[in-house]
């Protein structure tokens, strides 16, 4: 503000005498988000609040809905600035416009929708609210819910083959394909070629033409010296004619070579159990899980395509609806989940073009001879291929055979990892432990 | 002179100039004295910021002031709130905000109300004259901004954070009602900033040593005097000067916080009429630009929409009902007392007979310098308005059931209706007499406050979160007494060290 250079006009006035010129500033240049700083202090200041709401929230949202900031609200009377005021209560005397049946004297029931009045008025002087909602942007949002984190294995991945190549111009050459003549550019070196090749010979030309026209002003002059020059004139300007138009010298070409990118493509495999063990509630904890999972991997990736696998005895690809919203009964067999994720990796997505990521749930039933058969497909088919296998277990009870299997990977696999998740408030603080920041 | 300014409703600089100059020529002729103006155009985020720092252009960085923003852009973007046309702030030169969203007939109006109406009653204002000295105001915030962002770096942005949250509770109670104070002075504040520092320090410290604790004597000792000898409204002063514990760059900012609060005082005593002066002015200032034919008939009428809309008042069975709207009540007195100079009614000679017929122009200006709203509207409220505002009071008294209607519009209730409404302006009832009673010098120090509730109206329950504050501030223990009718301690709440 001080140090912003705003645009001053100075008015004059009709009458010079007079001292009270206005001076016009025009601020909307600068200091722009001038309460930015204020608004940050809010947000740091209540981030635990915010933290807070945004993992409550997570239920509502689809997997895939990222594009628009949060809605969040925290308690009022966390964010409250308490001052000594009145309360409500003891005598008071008000004065009110628009009297219309009244008489001195007359007794008045108290208004039943006095308590709304209060509470609204209240409300104007930022108290009484039970909640203060605001929003904050996408970045803001996803600042809060990954802060600390950072994508597993992502510095490997870079080093190891993730990229695609790409054509992009790349100046102009001198030779190439018909189809990529730059028009413009060989018809302007074609003219200045001209311009070059013809410079000589047109300085002779006007010395010679110079001396000729002398030639002829002096009365009997050398006959044959004025035939040899305009022999000579007459050859040069057949040189002149004769340089081309065009030349294959003058063409050039657009340029396009292939860049190396790395590819910013991911896929997120669902796979989750829906045998008739697995309630909605689970389903739910579930949900908010690939939930967190997509928002973490699109921070990182423009491109996220997401495959949902259900299976209770069969595998069975669908959409985000019927994932997690529709109930079978039945018995387990994870197995086949597991071969329907390497089927499609197989069919649609090479592990050289896609970051391949896949997040398993489950209440941890299986049957029983299942479970060695769900450790080497993983162990010898899938974990190869994958940046990151997450398995999570929601589940009460005690762990059965598939946790026991699942564990034995982890010592030769440091991209894959499981836990144990019991209730909702689990799913963050699991998230975390998942993805937490790999100190060296 | 008679072609119109602008036809079109677009502003541009140059427009902006020739309205403002013949709108100062007009408020010289009507003798407005005013500062010289600095006009600033903005855009409607940049007035949201301003709304949110309380319309200070600098001020320090503090939390609070980003919660009233997000709430504010909330309100706007849903369309819950529009925005003020204008914000004027109390200096010399006296800075008023433009929005860029604004037609030109908007600013015009905006210019003549804040530019000359707002700002011809900050230099006249005996409340604005006494508590805010217009010339330092900008410098003191630079000074505040800079000495908090200072602070934030040397001993981190947590520590001054809670400091302040804790002098933002007592804000209101840093202000001397009955002495006048020197007003806020940005050359002296530097130059003896150091000094000061060092004295306060030392003046604590004298306290102090002189009252080690003796712990046989202490027992029972009523003969002790009470510390401080009277007892202080000013809480924030008396922490500044005696809070054993505060770093001498605490009581800086304490000090910063309670001239803060002392600059808004004036305001908050004198919306009724300052608004009312300055919406006066403009519809003066307007039509006398029609009548000179410097606006088109288009403008006229586009003002009046926008005018009547702002002196609104919904009645109170309405659902626009919100209290008594400032604007509505202060412009229709200042034009009554004009309709009473130029054209009195005999009921007017009766209750008015030092003003009935006098000079309006004279008679403005002196309500105008010597009042405040709680005085004004006991000095100028007439009957007439009375009858045009329908007004009626209402008992609430809580151990009844039923309210009742005290007085209305008629001849036995002007009276008693001017004074009620005179009370609703009067901050000391409205807001709670709080004063420093005691300190336990000789014993663990506790601060002990007075609490004398005005017809027996009550403590909102988080004044126990405001004795936290205060607590941190004065480094031991505060309790809070309340009194009864007799002057017993009523109640106690205690907030231990």
């Amino acid at each position: 503000m001080v140090s912003a250079r705003p645009k001053i006009f100075l008015s004059n006035g009709s009458d010079p005498e007079k001292t009270d010129m206005a001076q016009l500033i025009d601020r909307r240049p600068n200091a722009k988000n001038k309460s930015t700083v204020n608004r940050q202090r809010f947000l740091r200041r209540y981030k635990k609040q915010i933290k807070k709401a945004i993992s409550e929230q997570i239920s509502e949202r689809s997997i895939t809905n990222i594009d628009g900031g949060e809605s969040v609200s925290i308690p009022t009377r966390d964010i409250s600035e308490p001052t000594f005021r009145n309360d409500k209560g003891g005598v008071r005397e008000g004065v009110y416009p628009g009297n219309k049946e009244f008489a001195q004297g007359d007794k008045i029931k108290r208004p039943l929708n006095q308590g709304q009045e209060k509470g609204r008025r209240a409300s104007d002087s930022g108290e009484g609210e039970d909640e203060f909602a605001f929003e904050i942007s996408k970045d803001e949002y996803l600042d809060m819910l990954f802060d600390d984190l950072e994508l597993p294995n992502l510095k490997k991945n870079q080093l190891r083959k993730m990229t695609k190549s790409k054509t992009v111009r790349a100046g102009f050459t001198n030779d190439g394909v018909p189809t990529n003549i730059n028009i413009v550019r060989s018809l302007r070196s074609a003219l200045s070629r001209r311009v070059a090749m013809g410079a000589e010979p047109r300085r002779v030309l006007h010395e010679l033409e110079a001396e000729l026209e002398v030639l002829e002003q002096e009365v009997g002059g050398d006959e044959t010296k004025r035939l040899a020059l305009q022999e000579e004139i007459e050859v040069l300007r057949g040189r002149i004619r004769r340089i081309p138009f065009i030349d294959t010298f003058d063409l050039r070409f657009n340029n396009f070579v292939q860049r190396p990118e790395p590819t910013s493509q991911a896929v997120m495999f669902c796979l989750m159990d829906v045998s008739g063990s697995m309630d909605q509630e689970t389903k739910d904890i579930a949900k908010r899980f690939y939930i967190l999972l997509y928002l973490f991997l699109t921070r990182s990736y423009r491109d996220v395509d997401v495959v949902y696998i259900r299976h209770h005895t069969q595998a069975k690809e669908v959409d985000e609806e019927e994932f997690f919203y529709s109930r079978e009964t039945g018995g387990t067999i994870v197995s086949s989940a597991l071969e329907m994720t390497r089927d499609i990796i197989a069919q649609r997505y090479p592990p050289t073009d896609w970051n391949i990521y896949a997040a398993q749930a489950s209440d941890g039933d299986n049957w029983n001879d299942d479970s060695p058969v769900c450790e080497q497909i993983l162990a010898k088919q899938l974990l190869p291929q994958l940046r990151y296998f997450a398995y999570v277990e929601i589940t009460k009870r005690d762990h059965q055979g598939l946790w026991d299997h699942y564990s034995r990977l982890l010592e030769s696999n440091d991209n894959f990892a499981m836990q144990h998740i019991r209730q909702y408030e689990d799913i963050y603080p699991v998230f975390r432990e998942f993805f937490r920041k790999q100190t060296q | 002179m008679s072609e119109p300014i602008s036809t079109g409703a677009e502003w541009t600089f140059e427009l902006i100039e020739e309205y403002h100059a013949e709108i100062a020529d007009i408020a010289e002729e009507f003798k407005l004295d005013t500062y010289p103006n600095q006009i600033e155009l903005i855009t409607a985020e940049q007035m949201l910021d301003a709304y949110a720092s309380i319309g200070m252009p600098i001020g320090y960085s503090h939390w609070s002031f980003g919660k009233h923003f997000i709430r504010n852009e909330q309100q706007y973007r849903r369309g819950h709130m529009g925005l003020a046309y204008e914000i004027v702030i109390n200096s010399n030169p006296c800075i008023a905000y433009l929005m860029e969203e604004n037609t030109m007939m908007m600013q015009a109006l905006v210019i003549a109300h804040a530019c000359f109406g707002h700002n011809s009653f900050f230099k006249g204002n005996y409340l604005f004259r006494a508590w805010t000295d217009a010339e330092a105001i900008i410098d003191y915030l630079v000074f505040a901004k800079r000495y908090i962002s200072d602070c934030e770096e040397r001993y981190g942005i947590d520590e001054v954070e809670n400091l302040l949250d804790s002098c933002h509770a007592l804000q209101n109670h840093g202000v001397d009602r009955y002495k006048r104070p020197n007003p806020v002075s940005m050359r002296e504040e530097k130059e003896r900033l150091k000094e000061r520092e060092a004295y306060l320090q030392s003046q604590v410290n004298d306290l102090w040593l002189k009252t080690v604790p003796q712990k046989e004597v202490a027992e029972e000792d009523t003969t002790q005097p009470n510390f401080p000898e009277e007892p202080q409204e000013n809480i924030l002063y008396f922490i500044e000067k005696n809070a054993p514990l505060l770093e001498p760059w605490q009581r800086e900012v304490v000090r910063i916080v309670r001239k803060i609060g002392q600059y808004f005082y004036p305001q908050r005593q004198t919306q009724v009429m300052n608004e009312g002066w300055a919406c006066f002015w403009h519809y003066h200032i307007m039509n006398a630009l029609y009548d000179r034919g410097r606006v088109t008939e288009g403008f006229i009428l586009e003002f009046l929409q926008s005018h009547t809309n702002v002196v609104a008042q919904p009645e109170f069975d309405s659902e626009h009902f919100s209290g008594i709207n400032p604007y509505a009540l202060g412009y229709a007195m200042m034009t009554d007392i004009k309709r009473i100079c130029v054209d009195p009614e005999e009921e007017d000679r009766k209750w008015f007979p030092d003003i009935a017929g006098s000079n309006w122009q004279e008679t403005l200006d002196f309500a105008m310098r010597n009042f405040k709203d709680e005085s004004f509207v006991s000095q100028f409220l007439s009957p007439r308005l009375i009858r045009e505002f329908k007004l009626f009071s209402i008992l609430d008294d809580e151990q009844l059931t039923e309210l009742e209607v005290t007085s209305i519009h008629n001849d036995a209730g002007y009276q008693y209706i001017r004074q009620a409404l005179s009370n609703q302006y009067n901050l000391s009832m409205n807001e709670p007499n709080i004063q420093v009673y005691n300190v336990d010098t000789r014993g663990d120090r506790t601060l002990t406050l007075r609490h004398v509730p005005h017809k027996d109206i009550p403590l909102a329950k988080n004044r126990e979160e405001v004795l936290k504050h205060l607590r941190r501030l004065w480094g031991f223990g505060v309790k809070l007494e309340t009194l009864d009718a007799e002057g017993k301690v009523k109640s106690t709440d205690e907030c231990a060290a």
